[in-house]
């Protein structure tokens, strides 16, 4: 055995997926009829039964608004919200809560960058440098600056296997490069990229650099001290939590630096009409109410994922995707998108002769549930030369069972579409 | 919900299989390129009117078994028919499609291309059922280009997000 095995049969020893399933009640619904066999994780993931309980607590007994009141209801639903701040400050080893933005999610942080940063830092000229990876969240806010600014956009290239070109990634580089946005992981092929060296590549010349976390932080431990970046950002859904709910995470020196994306209450310290005078960070970008009760479901789906433990989590969705790859990869007239070495639980596929719309409606027929179509990453499908994908994306909560049931509708639609 | 297998019946895979009318078309006088840029769905139709009706018409392009099936029927069912005619099967389809034409009660035209009935409880597939339809309606009133995200599209719906 190994050191990987060994380290995933420890890890395994205090797993038990069915104790996990039981935790999730829509895992027990039947969709035509046949058990849910849910694998677009990818999309989101589904919500466990503690995180359900404390939205209901708050609803039922904290909810007022926050950072206004003086009251026991809006100081306690304050505190409910300051203490998932800390969680997800903990949870990305962030070196001060204050680091923590709260956004709607990953398209509203990287929203928040390109104007908080962007507009203010980034003029004619100058250079952003993006990845063939990249969702298009991380690419359509830069083409507005660039749009804007008359900035540029250089790319990234991929190999075949779907991973990153770091030697051409350098080569961009020059004296008009003035900001970095690279996918932690990419969601429509799971290849997870060396953002850590790559930072450091862009630091060493004095370029800031955004990390795209959605398909990363539900797989991952991550570490933004380690990594280094100047940005992080990811959205709650896709870990568990609610919708509406996702973080930036901000080096304090740059937020402090950047400019506020929205104006209006909780974000000020003064206003007059001559004058507003901006909140300290992380408040200066959280104008308005935000959505308490989501920040603090997903603090709940931070602390249910820590305690399984996001390298117990990690090595039983790597089992689920080798198991899973392996079988599909048996299949005449499969083919794998995405064979990158260092890949997070993303199984994209095409079927030769048959659309993936069509593939996902006849595994739907049989329970399954998985995402086809072009994944917000149409650069992507433009490189392997597909209009679509079927993609199968794996949570924590899926069995090896399932993988089954997945290749066994694969073969299935071959045989519907002979 | 109906069972999704009665969309997928034999004549609609037969006509994935063999579309029928596929290819260009060198002496069409009407043409209109219909795309979903949602699904990337793709077609192009093109036709030759004489005195009023359907001469020749013939698809090509890049879409799903549903679409193609949709394009293919829909060739075989046109031809012949006089402008006023295509126009009566384009609303009557789209409107099976949707769930406002209730085929099996209602009187209608559309005789075989029933099978597509089941799409009606697939909404992110209806779309794909009635492009050609759209596109046709396009050709015969010689509009380039149709798509399904137009802010004209009565059916008008995002197919999904990451």
């Amino acid at each position: 055995m190994n050191s990987t095995s060994a380290k995933r049969a420890v890890a395994k020893s205090a797993f038990n997926v069915d104790t996990i399933r039981a935790d999730f009640p829509i895992l027990d619904l039947k969709v035509a009829g046949k058990p849910l066999v849910y694998l677009d994780n990818a999309a989101s993931s589904q919500m466990p039964q503690p995180v359900i309980d404390r939205l209901v607590r708050y609803q039922k007994e904290q909810h007022a608004n926050i950072h206004r009141g003086v009251h026991y209801l809006s100081e306690t639903a304050t505190a409910a919200f300051e203490e998932a701040r800390g969680k997800l400050a903990r949870f990305v080893n962030a070196r001060e809560e204050r680091e923590v933005i709260f956004t709607s999610g990953t398209t509203e942080s990287i929203n928040l960058v390109m104007h908080g940063y962007g507009r203010k830092f980034i003029g004619a000229g100058d250079e952003i440098i993006l990845t063939t990876l990249e969702h298009h969240s991380n690419i359509v806010p830069w083409q507005m600056l660039a749009g804007e600014k008359g900035a540029k956009i250089r790319v990234v290239p991929i190999s075949d296997s779907g991973e990153l070109l770091v030697d051409e990634y350098e080569k961009l580089f020059n004296e008009r490069t003035k900001f970095v946005g690279l996918s932690h992981v990419s969601n429509a092929l799971g290849t997870v990229n060396p953002v850590k060296g790559m930072t450091a590549f862009a630091h060493a010349r004095g370029v800031p650099v955004l990390l795209d976390g959605a398909q990363a932080a539900p797989h991952l431990a991550i570490d933004v001290q380690d990594l280094d970046c100047d940005f992080y950002a990811f959205s709650g859904h896709k870990l568990c939590g609610p919708t509406g709910i996702g973080m930036l995470y901000g080096k304090a020196a740059q937020l402090e630096r950047m400019q506020p994306f929205k104006g209006g209450g909780d974000m000020i310290l003064s206003v007059t009409f001559e004058k507003t005078t901006y909140n300290t960070i992380p408040h200066k970008f959280e104008a308005g109410t935000p959505p308490t009760a989501a920040a603090i479901g997903l603090g709940a789906a931070i602390d249910y994922l820590s305690n399984i433990g996001m390298d117990t989590i990690a090595s039983h969705e790597l089992e689920l995707l080798d198991y899973a790859t392996a079988q599909v990869n048996n299949l005449p007239g499969v083919r794998i998108l995405g064979t990158a070495e260092h890949k997070a639980a993303v199984l994209s596929f095409v079927i030769a002769g048959v659309h993936p719309h069509d593939v996902g409606t006849l595994l739907n027929q049989d329970g399954i549930a998985v995402r086809t179509g072009h994944h917000c990453a149409q650069p992507v499908m433009q490189r392997f030369k597909v209009p679509a994908t079927s993609r199968a994306s794996f949570a924590f909560y899926n069995t090896m069972a399932e993988v089954d049931t997945l290749v066994a509708g694969i073969r299935n639609v071959q045989k519907v579409f002979a | 919900m109906a069972d999704p297998k009665a969309l997928y019946q034999e004549v609609i895979l037969d006509h994935n299989r063999k579309p029928r009318n596929y290819g260009a078309l060198a002496d069409a006088n009407h043409k209109a390129e219909g795309h979903n840029p949602l699904c990337g769905d793709h077609i192009t139709l093109a036709l030759r009117l004489d005195d009023d009706r359907v001469g020749v018409i013939a698809f090509e392009g890049e879409s799903c078994a549903i679409c193609k099936a949709s394009a293919s029927m829909l060739t075989t069912n046109v031809k012949g028919k006089t402008r006023d005619e295509a126009e009566v099967l384009i609303r009557e389809f789209r409107d099976m499609a949707t769930g406002q034409l209730d085929t099996a009660t209602a009187a209608h035209h559309l005789g075989r291309l029933t099978v597509f009935s089941g799409v009606r409880d697939l909404p992110t597939r209806v779309k794909c059922a009635i492009l050609p339809w759209h596109t046709l309606h396009a050709a015969l009133n010689s509009a380039g280009e149709t798509s399904t995200e137009s802010d004209q599209d009565p059916m008008h719906a995002p197919i999904g997000d990451a």
